[in-house]
């Protein structure tokens, strides 16, 4: 049998099974599932709309338990370049997004294994005492580590973070959710059920979270599509899920080494992302680790959100690439393309629509 | 803007007009321009994409033009400015890897050396390395050589392929609009004189390339035509092998903008180009110009040559480019079979040396 029916299948907007899924990531050209992504997409977004949103991202500490071979960005506690930062460049960090037209941060470390919930409370309220501001903060791995380190369960802590200020979650750390995969790219990380238990929870409590997939290192493709089943089964569930964001390993300064990921594969798998995630509505460009003219590119295969500003980015940064857009930037891109640009909030509410 | 009427066309074969290319340009639906685009590049190439092992040498930075757009050039004496002696071409030659069959030879307008050190310089390489294929001197250079020679443009490129040259790139052509040009490079031949140097060389028998340098100050209409005019002296000559639009690059130059081409722009002038130049057998993606990702991508927007692997190119690196100096094959070679392409290694001419199926 071709693909053909799986085509037709998606074009009529039935859902695909990780069967179907694989065989279109391993047969289906590149403007093919360009073309496919594109009539998913036309679907839940009728209105040539393309998002964004100005947020900073915030990494309170490099100091990290997980030390994940993939990853450039962490240090030993005792490394002459570890940090913590304090509350008060923490604060410093978000006035000034907030002068630049910024509603949100991302705050993530580093797992620093000093810093427990105590910590993010006392953080968490402080800030929302002085700032109008979203935050958007801690992945799983975080916060099971400092549900555990206070000897409470996922939920609890999740409350008492919600109740201190912590708004929703972003979808970092998934890598791929598979454990084979994780036990030799991130072995000291959570494994994926620990993960999708806290989204789960988090969920259940009404925070919203997105979901991210780095791929590119050492999964399979049949691992991949799995990750992609296992958010959507989890999404039939909750629907609590506001986007998903795959992005490419980037080899650079880590200990896995290795290549990353081609622009083809990115612009494939992002499309195949967008086919089979028909219950997430916002699949995300990833210009910081495609740079500019792909993430354009990317919005032809599937993707109607451009993330985010990143008035500052350090992870990746890390890895040694390192581009950069400005708001100005964004915007342009997104109507050189023939989209409407418009800045949204956490939860995807537009706030203006740029003309 | 529907595509579809263009989509028969394009089917057919039929030529498209102006007002075609124009509404190709104006559309939004890249996918639909890649379609297009894959279809005749399919029917010219099939799957396969073609690259070269080379190496760009640039003899010297010293130019008596001095073009906005540029930011390589340097007049004689400003600091940064650098000449070779034929024994540091020779040596930078010879540290060519095996296998490196093509050195593309470019330059700025140097004000002293005389037509003859041209002619050595040729003549040294060709003894030395009597296989390689040299693809020098724009049509910008040949009609400076021939003021310098002070003979004919014939005689002038009849007395450069005695010597060794064996084809010409395609640089130096960026905008024919004469308007347009006057801004970017006023000392620099018309778009007349660049297809009057093009169409002598094709009359002798030596094949050339062809160029367009867009995203800068020029309008989609100024594309067209210079594609246009490209394909109507392609109809006459037959002499042009691969058409190559090179992205403007605005670091360091005098002309005032400050963004990038983007991808969509790229890739869109990529398939035009693929749809209007019916009668080019090759398009060609420059990767130290578009970056790896876009040169990639582009493989599905109707280009079936990748250039080479460009050892040290100096030119576009001054303008900001990001991408590193080279490539190796093994890096050319699997960006196309990710692509899901057929890799075959070129000569100059186009015939194939190595097919990875």
């Amino acid at each position: 049998m071709g693909i053909k029916n799986i085509l037709q299948s998606v074009s009529q907007g039935e859902r695909i099974d990780a069967e179907e899924g694989l065989r279109l990531l391993r047969e289906a050209d590149l403007l093919t599932l360009g073309e496919l992504a594109g009539s998913v997409r036309k679907r839940l977004h009728p209105d040539r709309m393309v998002t964004f949103i100005v947020d900073r991202n915030i990494n309170y500490t490099n100091i990290c338990v997980n030390k994940c071979r993939f990853c450039a960005f962490y240090r030993e506690a005792n490394s002459p370049d570890a940090y913590v930062l304090t509350r008060e460049e923490i604060f410093r960090k978000i006035e000034e997004t907030i002068a630049l037209g910024g509603t949100q941060i991302l705050m993530q470390g580093g797992v620093h294994p000093d810093l427990g919930i105590e910590y993010f409370e006392d953080l968490f309220s402080s800030i929302k005492s002085r700032f109008s501001i979203q935050i958007h903060s801690l992945s799983p791995s975080e916060i099971t580590y400092v549900a555990r380190k206070a000897k409470i369960g996922i939920s609890e802590a999740l409350e008492r973070l919600k109740n201190a200020g912590l708004d929703s979650i972003p979808g970092g750390g998934a890598e791929i959710l598979v454990d084979r995969v994780r036990e030799q790219v991130s072995p000291n990380k959570i494994r994926w059920r620990e993960w999708m238990d806290v989204m789960k929870a988090a969920h259940h409590l009404g925070m919203p979270t997105t979901a991210t997939m780095m791929f590119g290192s050492l999964e399979t493709r049949e691992e991949l599509v799995q990750h992609l089943t296992r958010v959507r089964d989890l999404q039939d569930e909750t629907r609590g899920f506001t986007a998903f964001i795959p992005w490419t390993y980037q080899p650079g300064n880590t200990e896995l080494g290795g290549r990353s990921a081609t622009a083809v594969e990115y612009l494939k798998v992002l499309a195949l992302s967008r086919i089979m995630l028909d219950n997430v509505m916002n699949i995300q460009a990833s210009w910081v680790t495609q740079g500019a003219k792909i993430a354009q590119v990317a919005l032809e295969f599937g993707a109607n959100d451009f993330g985010s500003t990143m008035i500052e980015e350090n992870v990746v940064a890390a890895a040694g690439v390192t581009f950069r857009m400005t708001r100005q930037e964004i915007v342009n891109i997104i109507q050189d393309a023939g989209y409407t640009a418009g800045q949204r909030d956490t939860r995807y509410n537009i706030l203006s629509v740029v003309t | 803007m529907s595509l579809s009427h263009l989509k028969e066309k394009i089917k057919s074969g039929t030529r498209l007009t102006r007002e075609d290319g124009l509404d190709l340009y104006r559309s939004h639906d890249l996918l639909a321009l890649g379609r297009m685009a894959s279809h005749v590049a399919h029917k010219k190439n099939g799957d396969r994409v073609h690259f070269v092992q080379n190496m760009h040498i640039n003899p010297t930075n010293i130019c008596v033009n001095r073009c906005k757009f540029c930011a390589f050039s340097r007049s004689k004496g400003e600091a940064g400015a650098y000449e070779m002696t034929i024994e540091d071409i020779l040596v930078k030659a010879r540290s060519a890897e095996q296998g490196v069959r093509e050195l593309h030879i470019v330059s700025g307008l140097h004000p002293d050396l005389p037509f003859s050190w041209y002619l050595d310089m040729l003549r040294s390489l060709k003894k030395e390395f009597p296989r390689i294929h040299l693809k020098a001197f724009t049509a910008v250079e040949i009609d400076y050589l021939a003021k310098l020679s002070g003979m004919t443009l014939r005689d002038t490129l009849l007395a450069l392929r005695e010597a060794g040259l064996g084809s010409l790139p395609g640089g130096g052509a960026e905008i024919f609009n004469p308007g347009v040009r006057t801004t970017l490079c006023a000392e620099k031949i018309s778009g007349d004189r660049w297809l009057e140097v093009m169409e002598i060389a094709h009359g002798i028998g030596l094949k050339s390339n062809a160029t367009m340098l867009y995203g800068h100050i020029e309008t989609i209409e100024d594309r067209v035509d210079h594609l246009l005019r490209l394909r109507e002296l392609q109809d006459r000559t037959g002499g042009f092998q691969a058409f190559i639009p090179l992205s403007f690059h605005p670091r360091n130059t005098e002309i005032k903008k400050s963004s990038y081409t983007t991808g969509f722009d790229d890739l869109k002038t990529l398939a035009v180009s693929r749809l209007l130049l019916d009668n080019f057998d090759h398009i060609k993606a420059y990767w130290v110009m578009l970056g790896e990702k876009i040169t990639q991508v582009s493989l599905s927007f109707g280009v079936d040559d990748i250039d080479g692997t460009v050892v040290e190119e100096r030119i576009t690196k001054m303008a900001g480019g990001t991408t590193d100096g080279s490539m190796t094959r093994d890096e050319l070679v699997n960006l196309i079979i990710q692509a899901g392409k057929i890799p075959v290694e070129r000569d100059t001419v186009y015939h194939t040396v190595r097919t990875w199926a």
